[in-house]
C-alpha cells in the first residue's frame, strides 16, 4: 500500500470532522472520493500530507510515517503531489516560476536544472507555450494545469486533487481532466476528490463514498454508481445525478 | 520704496540670505543624514517585528501589539522631549540628533509593523498551503512566496508613512538638532530677519516636493491588480 | 532602580504637577475639538473643488494638497509665529496653531476624502441624477455618506495625528499638554511630569489606536 490511513480522527473545536477513517490506496490506483459537503473528504485529503493534523490516528505515504516528529516533513510532501480547487498560484510570479520553485528550493536543483525539468512538466500538461506568462495571463482551466505541473514536477508518488475543477468554467473542464487522463495512464497514484462523475466512471478503480466524518461504502464505480447498498449512497448519487 | 518692496525687503532679503545660506545648506545634509537613519533603521526594525509576530508566539505577538500601539498613540514630539530630557536621569545622556533619530525609527517601526502585517494577513492562506504542499518550509514560504506579495501592497501606505514621519525631523529643533528649521531659526534671531526662515521653507519643498509627487505616482502604479 | 523611580516616577512630583498636567489636558482637548472639525471642512472643500473636472480648479487644488503634504506643520507653524510679526501681523500661538493646522490637516483630510469620492462609481451618481436629484443633493445624499464610510480608517487615522500633532503648540508657548509638563519638569528637575504627559497620551489614545488597527487589518486583507 502507498497510502495507508488508520483510524483518523478531526476535531476542529467542538466539531468532530473525521470520525474514524481507514483508507488504503494501492500504487497506480486512482480512488475517487465523493460526498456532500461538510462529509470530511477535503479534510481527509489534508491529513494524508499533514495540511491538517489528525487529532488521532496514524497515515503512512510510501513507507513515511507522516505523523511522526522525526519525519522531515518538507522533504516528505515532496513525494504527495496536491492539486487544490482554488490553484492557488503564486500570482508574483511566471507559469514556470511557479513550477520551479519548489525544484531549487526543496529539492535542492540548479536554476538551470530546475527550468529544464519545470519546461517539461509544463509540457506534460499542454503549456509550454505559456512558460513566461504570469497567472493573472492565464484561463482558469491553464492556471489549474500550471498547478499540477508545480505538483508533478517534484516526481511525486501519489497525487491528491482537491476539487480541482469546481472553480472552473464548464467549457474549461475538459481540458484539466484531459490532463488528469494522462497522468493516470502514466500510472500516477492518485486521491481525486471531485463531483465529476463522468471522470469517474470512466477512470475511478474505486469510488469511496464519505458522510458526516465516515466512509459508508466503497467499490469499484459501476457498483457505487449502479447498486448503492446504502441508503445515503442511493440519496446522494440520485441527487448529483438530476442535475 | 513701495509695499512690495518693503516685503521683498524683509523676507526676501538678499544680503541676509547670501550670509545664510551655508548655514542652511547645512542644516539639509543634517536633515537627510537623520532622515536616511531613521527611514532604514525604523523600516527594518518594523519588518523584523511583523516577520516575528508571524511565527505566532503568543506572548511574543502581544509585546508587540503593545509596543506598536504606544508608538503609534504617543505623539513624536513628546518621545523626543522624554529621550533627551528624561533619558540623563538613568545616566544615558543622548544627543538631541540621536534622541530625534531614535524617537521617529520608533515611530516609523510601529507604523512599518502594522503596515508590514497585515500586508503578511492579506495574502490567502492558499498561498501558504500550496507552498507547504510541495515542501517548502515555513520561512521558504515566507521569503519566496509570502514577503513579496505582501510587500507590494505596503509599497503605498508605507511610502505616505514614511514620508509624514521623516518630515518629523524638523522636531529635531526643539532638542537642539542643527537642522534645517535649526539653522533657520538661530539665524532669523542672530540676524532679526525672517529671510533664513523662508530659505527653511524653501529648502523643505526642494527636499519633500519631489518625494510626494513621486508617492502620487507610486500609489497609481503599485495598486495591486491581480 | 530606586533612582529610576525617583527620576520617572516620583509620586509626589506627580501629586504636585498634577493640576498642572491636567490643565494642559484640558487645552489639548479643547484644541482638538476646534482644529479636527476645521481641518474636515477645509479637507472637504478641498477634496470637492480637486473632484472636478475642470483642469483649472482641479490642478492648483492639487499642488496646494502636495505643497502642504511636503511642508512640515511645525515648520508652517514657526512661519506663522515668528515670520508674521515681521510683516506686521503678531498672531498669538493659539491662533498660529488653528491656522497652521487648518492648512495642514486639511490638505491631509482633503486627499483622503478624494480618495473616497473617487472610489463611489459613476453610476451612482447618474442613478441619483436621473432621479431628479440636483448635483449638490447628489454629492450630499449619494455619494459623501458612501466616500465617507469607505475611507473611515483612513480619517481616524488622520484623526488621531491631528490629536497627536496639537503637541506642537507647546513650540510656541500653546499651555497644552506637552507644554504644562515641561513647564513642571524645568520647575521640579524631574521627568517625572512629561511621564504623566506620555501615559496620559497613550490611555487617550489608546483605544482609537486598537480600532484602527482592526479597521486596517479587515482593509487591506480584503484587497488582497
Amino acid at each position: 500500500m502507498i497510502v495507508s490511513a488508520k483510524d483518523i480522527h478531526k476535531h476542529f473545536g467542538a466539531l468532530h470532522v473525521l470520525k474514524g477513517v481507514d483508507l488504503d490506496v494501492a500504487e497506480r490506483e486512482l480512488v475517487f472520493v465523493i460526498g456532500p459537503s461538510g462529509s470530511g473528504k477535503s479534510t481527509l485529503l489534508r491529513c494524508l500530507n499533514r495540511l491538517e493534523r489528525p487529532t488521532s490516528g496514524s497515515v503512512r505515504v510510501d513507507g513515511i510515517d507522516m505523523l511522526a516528529p522525526s519525519t522531515d516533513i518538507n522533504h516528505a510532501r515532496q513525494r504527495i503531489g496536491m492539486v487544490f480547487q482554488s490553484f492557488n498560484l503564486y500570482p508574483h510570479m511566471t507559469a514556470l516560476g511557479n513550477v520551479t520553485l519548489a525544484l531549487r528550493k526543496v529539492a535542492g536543483k540548479s536554476r538551470a536544472e530546475a527550468d529544464v525539468l519545470g519546461q517539461a512538466a509544463l509540457e506534460r500538461v499542454g503549456l509550454a507555450d505559456r512558460a513566461s506568462h504570469r497567472p493573472a495571463e492565464l484561463s482558469g482551466g491553464q492556471q489549474q494545469r500550471v498547478a499540477i505541473a508545480r505538483a508533478i514536477a517534484l516526481e511525486p508518488r501519489v497525487m491528491l486533487f482537491d476539487e480541482p475543477t469546481s472553480a472552473l468554467d464548464p467549457e474549461l473542464v475538459g481540458s484539466v481532466l484531459a490532463v488528469m487522463r494522462s497522468l493516470r495512464e502514466s500510472g500516477m497514484t492518485m486521491i481525486v476528490v471531485s463531483h465529476e462523475m463522468g471522470f469517474a466512471r470512466a477512470a475511478a478503480d474505486r469510488v469511496v463514498f464519505m458522510d458526516d466524518g465516515l466512509i459508508v461504502e466503497q467499490g469499484p464505480p459501476a457498483a457505487i454508481f449502479e447498486h448503492p447498498t446504502h441508503e445515503r449512497t442511493r440519496a446522494f448519487i440520485g441527487q448529483i445525478q438530476r442535475h | 520704496m513701495t509695499g512690495w518692496d518693503r516685503f521683498a525687503e524683509t523676507f526676501f532679503n538678499a544680503k541676509v540670505m547670501a550670509k545664510y545660506l551655508p548655514d542652511i545648506l547645512y542644516g539639509m545634509v543634517v536633515t537627510i543624514e537623520l532622515a536616511v537613519l531613521i527611514i532604514l533603521s525604523g523600516l527594518f526594525a518594523g519588518l523584523v517585528l511583523a516577520l516575528i509576530r508571524s511565527l505566532g508566539v503568543r506572548p511574543l505577538n502581544w509585546l508587540i501589539i503593545f509596543i506598536v500601539d504606544l508608538f503609534r498613540s504617543l505623539p513624536p514630539l513628546v518621545i523626543i522631549v522624554l529621550i533627551y530630557f528624561g533619558l540623563p536621569a538613568a545616566g544615558a545622556s543622548p544627543s538631541g540628533f540621536v534622541s530625534t533619530w531614535i524617537s521617529l525609527a520608533l515611530v516609523l517601526m510601529a507604523f512599518a509593523e502594522e503596515i508590514f502585517w497585515a500586508g503578511i494577513t492579506s495574502v490567502p492562506r492558499g498561498q501558504w498551503e500550496a507552498a507547504r504542499s510541495t515542501g517548502l518550509s515555513f520561512v521558504q514560504t515566507l521569503l519566496e512566496v509570502v514577503l513579496p506579495q505582501a510587500l507590494r501592497l505596503t509599497i503605498a501606505p508605507l511610502t505616505n508613512r514614511t514620508i509624514a514621519i521623516t518630515k518629523g525631523t524638523a522636531l529635531g529643533t526643539v532638542v537642539a538638532v542643527t537642522e534645517i528649521l535649526g539653522q533657520a531659526s538661530s539665524a532669523m534671531s542672530n540676524s532679526y530677519n525672517p529671510s533664513p526662515l523662508m530659505m527653511g521653507a524653501t529648502a523643505y519643498l526642494v527636499l519633500f516636493l519631489p518625494v510626494v509627487v513621486a508617492a502620487r505616482w507610486i500609489e497609481t502604479r503599485f495598486a495591486w491588480k491581480r | 532602580m530606586e533612582e529610576m523611580i525617583q527620576a520617572f516616577f516620583n509620586a509626589d512630583i506627580a501629586r504636585a504637577a498634577m493640576p498642572i498636567v491636567l490643565a494642559g489636558l484640558l487645552n489639548t482637548l479643547l484644541m482638538s475639538l476646534l482644529v479636527v472639525p476645521l481641518g474636515l471642512m477645509g479637507g472637504l472643500a478641498l477634496a470637492l473643488g480637486a473632484h472636478s473636472r475642470h483642469p483649472l480648479v482641479r490642478w492648483p487644488l492639487m499642488a496646494w494638497v502636495d505643497f502642504f503634504r511636503a511642508f512640515p506643520p511645525l515648520v508652517l507653524l514657526v512661519l506663522l509665529f515668528a515670520g508674521l510679526p515681521f510683516a506686521g501681523l503678531e498672531l498669538g500661538g493659539f491662533a498660529c496653531v488653528a491656522i497652521a493646522f487648518f492648512l495642514n490637516t486639511g490638505a491631509y483630510y482633503g486627499e483622503i476624502l478624494r480618495a473616497g469620492i473617487e472610489s463611489i462609481p459613476h453610476g451612482q451618481v447618474e442613478a441619483a441624477r436621473s432621479t431628479g436629484l440636483s448635483r449638490l443633493q447628489t454629492t450630499t445624499y449619494i455619494v459623501l455618506p458612501q466616500a465617507v464610510r469607505n475611507v473611515l480608517p483612513d480619517l481616524l487615522s488622520n484623526t488621531l495625528e491631528v490629536v497627536k500633532l496639537t503637541s506642537l503648540g507647546s513650540v510656541v508657548a500653546v499651555p497644552e499638554l506637552l507644554y504644562q509638563a515641561r513647564q513642571a519638569q524645568s520647575v521640579t528637575y524631574n521627568a517625572t511630569p512629561i511621564v504623566m504627559a506620555a501615559v496620559i497620551y497613550f490611555l487617550i489614545l489608546w483605544p482609537l489606536v486598537r480600532l484602527l488597527s482592526r479597521l486596517e487589518n479587515r482593509a487591506l486583507a480584503g484587497r488582497g
